[in-house]
């Protein structure tokens, strides 16, 4: 579902943009077809790796069927990014959508796109370089279309 | 001096252990341990997969008495199956520096139990070092080689999940220096554990600790971090992280080694502390060695030794609420890959109402629902001693229905000896062994064993030959089968072994799915 490849993504563009970063994920067993999920937390400092419950500010679900069981962990009034909100959107490869919700979530960090920008070329080969990029502008302007929940 | 860098805490043991100077690392795949060895390899170390852990510690051990720096990896479990190197190096010592990695699994992400390896630490008198998050654990591991090189003893650096899998920043510093390179030395009186050599070498252990306990308490890695509040901490590892959080008033004493404990600066860090709690993950083992040491320190509620402690979980803690907790989130629980290979196997296991004696892998995933066809599972191997003792007492028709099955890295693992057994002391009925031979070690990420003929990197080595190996050792009906291909074949096999009173031996080689593109691609460079 690609959690793994976007955390790493975002882990990143926190580190380049100066803030102190944890990024906890479940390995292993889990792997096999089950659910994974990975916590990321960002600011001055940080302690714990895990977020505690209720206290999501940001909560991007990549599986639809998984929502309900996450949607208590977002604290009252947190951002709920769906992978659903994309069902209607037209994406150059689905399997792109993980940088595309990524792009929706960069609206609401203070950080130049060009940090962004410059992390994905980064973590993907060239060839793979313009749909990410694509996808995270589309994702980016999804807002404009009022096409999130919140 | 390299630039700072996110990384996980088992790459960051991997990047001190280099900087420390290690000349070899060893280990057997384990979850959370695994990435330890392969980010080793990645970044220029000397990195080899053993067929199992107790082989990896011998090995390292060796390279630790010529002289030179050695690091093995292993999830907690392995420790047990290495512990029996752990306990005798103790006593010996080494001439360079020995460091075991083992890797904890607090609340069971993919582990069979939840041991604490910090009581090894005090059964073997091994000291035990615990890093917090990547840049102790990259700090620590270099501290693990500095403590085993000056103590000339093994070390180990405990690391748990959430210390293994976060991912976060280290700032490296300078590389240490090595001086000697290997040469043997002759030490027979030091190295050769006999009774009279290990009577004495008993006598130097525990001088050595008490030299040891005596840097901790003044040198020691141990951060005393003042609070606004009368409430004092003591905690170490992930769990001081989640008590910051949660109690950022409070003063702290975070331990970075926990075995030897420093207990003069525990119990005058508690003295004028009108609240004392103990925050640590998994046994209550910091709290019984202070309570024996003198220190008032309340023992905490016995559900928050079970599971993972999080920051909430502390917060309970600290303010002695036992009320029952809100269950764990539930996701989709894991499952065989569609079309896996060992599913095939199952199915006809399952139809045939086999007693499924299991073993350690993906194929454990065969005994949750809709397969429910695993009877039993408990550590690495003990699918054949455990069939074997099964078809020795129960009644015939039920013997018949006894069926062991292993994994292929799993049989390398720990399988031989219960071949052996299984020859040794055959059942009245016989018994029917399958190997799952998938030709890779699937759970943890597809790593390679003995019986891929490729070692850690991938490149070619001999390859051991499973059937090969099982003939050679007394087993005559010995097939390999592909068990999506020949399926039909594979269920004549079968039931026609369960009515003999032979041994039987059936491999179903087919590659695991995830890995089969990758095993092609290696088959094509070798």
């Amino acid at each position: 579902m690609g959690i793994l490849k976007s955390s790493h993504i975002l882990a990143e563009v926190l580190f380049h943009s100066g803030y102190d970063v944890k990024k906890a994920e479940v390995h292993g067993m889990s792997q096999r077809g089950g659910s994974v999920t990975s916590d990321i937390r960002f600011g001055q400092k940080i302690f714990s790796p895990m977020i505690p419950d209720a206290e999501v500010d940001f909560l991007l679900v990549l599986a639809p069927e998984e929502l309900e069981l996450h949607r208590p962990a977002l604290r009252p009034g947190g951002v709920l990014i769906n992978a659903r909100s994309f069902d209607a959107i037209a994406l150059p490869n689905r399997k792109s959508l993980n940088i595309a919700m990524l792009g929706t979530l960069s609206h609401y960090l203070d950080i130049p796109v060009e940090t962004w920008q410059q992390t994905i070329r980064g973590c993907f080969p060239p060839k793979l370089h313009a749909i990410n990029l694509e996808s995270f502008s589309t994702g980016r302007n999804l807002l404009n279309r009022g096409a999130h929940e919140q | 001096m390299a630039d700072r860098q996110l990384l996980s805490g088992n790459e960051a043991v991997a990047l001190g252990a280099l900087h420390a100077g290690c000349a070899r690392g060893t280990g057997y795949p384990g979850t959370p341990s695994t990435e330890i060895l392969e980010y080793y390899d990645a970044i220029g170390g000397h990195a080899a997969w053993a067929p199992n852990e107790k082989v990896a510690a011998e090995v390292a051990l060796g390279v630790a008495f010529a002289g030179a720096r050695a690091m093995v990896t292993m999830k907690h479990v392995g420790l047990n199956v290495a512990s029996d190197v752990l306990f005798t190096s103790a006593y010996s010592g080494v001439q360079g520096a020995l460091v075991f990695v083992v890797a904890d699994d607090p609340g069971l992400a993919s582990s069979q139990d939840e041991q604490d390896t910090r009581r090894y630490g005090i059964a073997a008198g091994v000291p035990v070092i615990e890093p917090a998050d990547s840049q102790e654990s990259y700090d620590y591991a270099r501290l693990a080689f500095t403590v085993s090189a000056r103590w000339k003893t093994p070390v180990i650096l405990r690391m748990t999940t959430r210390v293994s899998h976060t991912t976060a920043i280290v700032q490296p510093s300078e590389l240490i220096e090595v001086p000697a390179s290997p040469h043997f030395v002759r030490d027979i009186p030091g190295r050769v554990m006999i009774p009279g050599h290990a009577r004495i070498k008993h006598k130097a252990l525990r001088a050595k600790l008490a030299e040891i306990q005596a840097w901790c308490e003044s040198e020691g890695p141990n951060v005393l971090l003042p609070g606004s509040s009368d409430t004092g901490l003591v905690s170490s590892g992930v769990a001081s992280m989640h008590a910051r959080e949660a109690c950022p008033e409070a003063a702290m004493l975070k331990l970075g080694m926990t075995y030897p404990l420093p207990f003069k600066l525990i119990l005058n860090f508690l003295r004028d502390k009108s609240r004392r709690f103990v925050i640590e993950e998994n046994d209550p083992f910091l709290v019984e060695q202070i309570r024996a040491a003198g220190g008032d320190v309340p023992w905490n509620p016995e559900p928050y030794r079970m599971g993972e402690l999080t920051v909430d979980r502390v917060r309970r803690i600290l303010r002695g609420d036992t009320t029952p907790e809100s269950p764990p989130q539930k996701g989709r629980p894991p499952r065989l890959c569609n079309a896996c290979p060992h599913g095939y196997v199952f199915e006809i296991l399952k139809k045939h109402d086999c007693i499924v004696s299991g073993d350690i892998g993906c194929y454990t995933l065969a005994a949750l629902p809709p397969l429910s066809a695993m009877d039993s599972q408990i550590c690495m191997g003990a699918s054949i001693g455990i069939g074997l003792g099964l078809r020795q007492v129960l009644p015939e028709a039920e013997a018949r229905r006894v069926v062991s099955v292993i994994g292929d890295s799993t049989f390398m693992h720990s399988g031989l000896t219960g071949v052996a057994e299984m020859v040794f002391n055959p059942p009245p009925t016989g018994h029917v062994l399958i190997v799952l031979d998938n030709l890779t070690t699937a759970m943890t990420g597809q790593q390679e064993h003995p019986a891929t003929g490729r070692r850690l990197d991938h490149t070619p080595t001999t390859r051991i030959m499973i059937e090969e190996v099982v003939r050679a050792m007394g087993i005559r009906n010995v097939t390999v089968l592909d068990p999506v291909r020949q399926t039909a074949e594979l269920e004549t096999t079968l039931l026609k072994a369960l009515k003999t009173n032979e041994l039987t031996v059936i491999v179903g080689r087919q590659p695991c799915l995830l890995a089969a593109g990758r095993i092609r691609s290696y088959e094509q460079k070798g």
